[in-house]
This record gives C-alpha cells, sequence and structure tokens, in this order.
C-alpha cells in the first residue's frame, strides 16, 4: 500500500518568498578591521580585498570612511550591507547639517545610532552581516566602539574583528599602553596586519591605515607590508624526515 | 560434535560491532558522553641547539575545568617529548603507546629512538583511524641527524615546521610567534619566547588556562621545567588560615530557671504491657 504525502505548494511559495526578503548568508565579505587609541585620536588599519566566497574577487575595496566631522567607519563582513550602512549615515549627517545649529553628531553619538539599526535588524530576523568599527575624537575626547552584527556593542582601547579577535587581540593585549605616538601607533598596526597577512587566508598585501584627529580623518593611500619568507627550515623542510611532509 | 565457534583475536583497525546500537541510541534522544577534552595552548620551537616544547596546564569538561594542572607534555624517549591538544584519553593513550613501542625497538636496534620514527608510528596510527582518534600532537626531539619539530593532525597529517602551535589556543599563540620568531634564537630567548607564547594562549583563549609547562631538549640533555610560569596564583590566602576572633561579651552570671522543675513519681501499677 502507497501512502502519498500531501504537499502543500501554498506555504513553499510563501516561504520561498519571505526568504528571499531577508540576509540568510554574507556574499562579498571584508575581513578584519583593527583599530587603536593613541596620544592623538584613533589609528584604524584594514586591507582592500574583497572576496567572494574563497575567490578573491574585488582588491581595491575602501573598508574605512569618514562619517560627519567627528568620525571614521570601518566595517568587515557583507560589503553591500557596508554600502547600504553609508547610504544610512549619510541620511543621518545631512538631517544633522540641516538644523545649521552649530553641533554636529559626535562618535558616541553616531555609535549609539549604528546599535540601534543593527540590533533592529537582528531581531527582525534580517541583519546587516557586518562588524563595524567606530573611531573618532570630539572636543579633545578620543572614543573607540564596535558593532557586531547582532547590536551587541562596547567601547574599549583596541578593537579588532574577525580574524583579528584571534590574532590581533592578543598583541594589542600585551603591548598597547595609554599615549601611543603616532609612529608607535602604526608599527603597532603592522605589526598586526602582518600577522593576518601571514594567517588569514582572505587577507591580501595591500592596506590602509586611516588616522582621525581633532582635526579631521586622512586616510592613507594604499601600500603594501614587507613579508620574510627566507627561514632556512622552509627551504627544505623534511631534510630531516624523508618521505614525510 | 559441538559448533563452538572459535575465538579469533579482532585484526585491528575501527570494530563496526556497536554502531548501529549508538545510532538506534541517539535516535531515542540519549546523549553521547562529552569528552575530557584538553582545550589547549600547545607549541614547539626549534632554537640553535635543539628544541623547546611547551604547554599550558588546563584540562576542560566542557564549560568546567576538570583539572587545574594537568600535565601535556609526554614522555616519548629519552630524547623526544610530544604535546597533545585534543581528547585527553586519546593523547594518552597514543603517546604511551608509541613510547612503548619505541622503547621495544630501542632494545632491538640499540640504538637511540629516532623523531621521524615516533612520527611514523604516531601518523600510521592515527590515519588508520580515520580522525576518530582525536589526537593533535606536537612532537620534538633531538637524535642524532639533529633536531625536528613536527605537528600532527587528527587525521594522520603531518608538517615540519621550525616554530608550531596546536589546539584552541593556537591562533593567539601563533601570533605571538609570527610577531617576534626569529632563527639561532639561544637557549634564554628560546625559553622567553615559548613562554610569551603559551601565556598569550592563557590569557586570550577560555579553553587554556593555569600554569605554564616548558620542556627543553638538546643534544644528550632534556630538562622538563614543569610549572616553568605560574601566572595564576591563588589570590587572598589568608597567612592565618581561618579563625574566629573572640567577640562574645559575658552580660550577666544570674541563672534564671523557665519553668518549674516536674518530679515525675511512679504510681505503681504495672509496667507497660509488652
Amino acid at each position: 500500500m502507497t501512502f502519498t504525502i500531501p504537499i502543500d505548494n501554498g506555504d513553499a511559495v510563501k516561504n520561498a518568498e519571505a526568504d528571499s526578503q531577508r540576509t540568510l548568508y554574507p556574499y562579498v565579505t571584508g575581513t578584519s578591521i583593527v583599530a587603536i587609541k593613541y596620544k592623538d585620536g584613533v589609528l584604524m588599519a584594514s586591507d582592500m580585498g574583497g572576496s567572494y566566497g574563497s575567490t578573491l574577487r574585488y582588491k581595491n575595496i575602501e573598508r574605512m570612511k569618514a562619517i560627519g566631522k567627528h568620525s571614521l567607519l570601518g566595517a568587515s563582513g557583507e560589503i553591500s550591507d557596508f554600502q547600504e550602512i553609508l547610504r544610512y549615515l549619510d541620511e543621518l549627517i545631512l538631517n544633522d547639517n540641516m538644523w545649521d545649529d552649530g553641533n554636529s553628531l559626535g562618535p558616541k553619538e553616531v555609535h549609539n545610532y549604528l546599535t540601534r539599526v543593527m540590533y533592529n535588524r537582528r531581531n527582525k530576523f534580517n541583519p546587516l552581516w557586518n562588524t563595524l568599527v567606530l573611531g573618532g575624537v570630539k572636543n579633545g575626547e578620543s572614543y573607540l566602539g564596535m558593532v557586531s552584527m547582532i547590536g551587541v556593542s562596547f567601547e574599549d582601547n583596541h578593537v579588532a574583528t574577525g580574524f583579528g579577535n584571534h590574532l590581533a587581540r592578543p598583541i594589542l593585549r600585551d603591548e598597547w599602553h595609554a599615549d601611543l605616538s603616532f609612529e608607535e601607533g602604526v608599527k603597532l598596526l603592522e605589526k598586526c596586519m602582518r600577522v593576518l597577512l601571514y594567517r588569514d587566508r582572505s587577507a591580501i598585501n595591500k592596506f590602509q591605515i586611516a588616522k582621525i584627529t581633532e582635526e579631521g580623518v586622512t586616510v592613507s593611500e594604499p601600500y603594501s607590508l614587507k613579508t620574510f619568507w627566507e627561514f632556512k627550515a622552509f627551504n627544505n623542510p623534511t631534510a630531516g624526515a624523508e618521505g614525510s611532509w | 560434535m559441538s559448533q563452538s565457534a572459535v575465538d579469533v583475536p579482532p585484526k585491528g583497525g575501527f570494530s563496526f560491532d556497536m554502531c548501529k546500537r549508538n545510532d538506534m541510541l541517539i535516535q531515542k534522544g540519549l546523549k553521547a558522553p562529552s569528552f575530557l577534552k584538553t582545550g589547549t595552548t600547545i607549541v614547539g620551537l626549534i632554537f640553535q641547539d635543539g628544541v623547546i616544547l611547551g604547554a599550558d596546564t588546563r584540562a576542560t569538561e566542557g564549560p568546567i575545568v576538570a583539572d587545574k594542572n594537568c600535565e601535556k607534555i609526554h614522555y616519548m624517549a629519552p630524547n623526544i617529548y610530544c604535546c597533545g591538544a585534543g581528547t585527553a584519553a586519546d593523547t594518552e593513550a597514543v603517546t604511551d603507546m608509541v613510547s612503548s613501542q619505541l622503547r621495544l625497538h630501542r632494545y632491538q636496534t640499540g640504538r637511540d629512538s629516532r623523531v621521524i620514527t615516533a612520527l611514523t608510528l604516531l601518523k600510521k596510527h592515527l590515519f588508520s583511524y580515520q580522525g576518530h582518534v582525536s589526537a593533535a600532537l606536537v612532537l620534538g626531539g633531538v637524535d642524532i641527524t639533529g633536531p625536528h619539530l613536527h605537528t600532527i593532525y587528527p587525521h594522520g597529517s603531518t608538517d615540519t615546521l621550525p616554530f608550531a602551535t596546536m589546539g584552541s589556543g593556537s591562533l593567539a599563540a601563533m601570533s605571538v610567534f609570527e610577531a617576534k620568531y626569529k632563527e639561532g634564537l639561544t637557549r634564554d630567548e628560546g625559553i622567553k619566547l615559548v613562554a610569551e607564547a603559551i601565556c598569550s594562549g592563557i590569557f586570550n583563549d577560555l579553553g587554556s588556562g593555569s600554569n605554564v609547562d616548558i620542556c627543553v631538549i638538546t643534544k644528550g640533555n632534556k630538562e622538563y621545567l614543569r610549572n616553568y610560569m605560574e601566572p595564576n596564583p591563588r589570590t587572598y590566602v589568608s597567612s592565618k588560615g581561618y579563625s574566629f576572633t573572640k567577640k562574645t561579651e559575658v552580660l550577666l552570671t544570674k541563672i534564671t530557671p523557665l519553668m518549674e522543675r516536674v518530679e515525675i513519681t511512679e504510681v505503681g501499677g504495672e509496667a507497660m504491657e509488652e
């Protein structure tokens, strides 16, 4: 005896439609962002790669952007969602400027706004698939905070997203101290980015470092780091163990 | 003539006898017992005179720390030591087994064991179990051909490296190595770097913690520095122990009886029956 299982095609269609309305997985992604507070403000570093799954599709993506006069936003995760967030922030800053009242939104305010946006989207099961790093200086006070795609938000003296959590945070925890000079800060960030370049498969050797101080935001030109591959042991690794690899 | 089954010893390899029963139990809702994992940071590095191995000392059972000071650097031969990450029983059993095999081999050949012998024995065993023996090892030693350092993964693949890290804290430790390793380190520099890498794992990885063990192997000599560093001591230990200060005062020495004493007299009846 055979049974026929009734298939309700109406539900399948509705589910498919509903699913196509929400983010299920990321497509073009950026890898880690590392940022630290230093003497005059905040320094942030990112590479310029956008991966499409396991392909390195885009090599010229700027993942750090200035927001208003006082903030710098860096994003890792889905690039299209980052661009959408930039449009939201554009509107926010525009409305703020239209008041023309001499006040401008500072990093604390922008961070708060982003936290609300991310958390609300997560509650609707339609997240913006990003981890955002927000740094800025207003009235002499530096600010550095982070928001994740589920709305977890906090501020700290040094932050890292993605693989940076595992590879850069230990270095920052050991070597960061208050009142780093600009050169020391850049050296520390480059140390972290170099380790990420060696050990993160989606990292590329093309970086930007962005600096935000009371004067404003500067994003550097793209440049690459020197890497070292000449360890003698890597030349002929199985010299002592013939037949293994 | 009796039909007695002849007991043939198992030919080795994975025995599939219990699989059907286990599947049935899992479907019925039985949760498999959780393993005692060593959630670990283990590292090895080659310096100018030999090999330095390092490990943390925390063993976890899910979210609980089961052993605060376990030993993860296992003895294989007088000149070969092996750090183990993964399931504690697997690393213990596999290193013990290969250690015995090496000793028998030494008796037979009359020569010191070589690191590649241990490597081949371990990788053959792990590969034949297709990754079910969850042991990730950092094997290091100095033999007649020089210093060697290898990593062995649970599925049986191996790497030969100048510096290596394994376990859940491997990324934290590797970031220290990638930033600070250089060739031709002296013994003290090497120990300092290994201790730094293990500390990075202890403080930045939740699966690793407690103390740092170090083992330095050079030609003809080995030093097992158990608890080389103890960066997590118990704080606030009172040297007096527990003592309760005498704070009672005597207020009154008069005794006031609360109730009249009641006298009980026998009524002279029979004792209770039974």
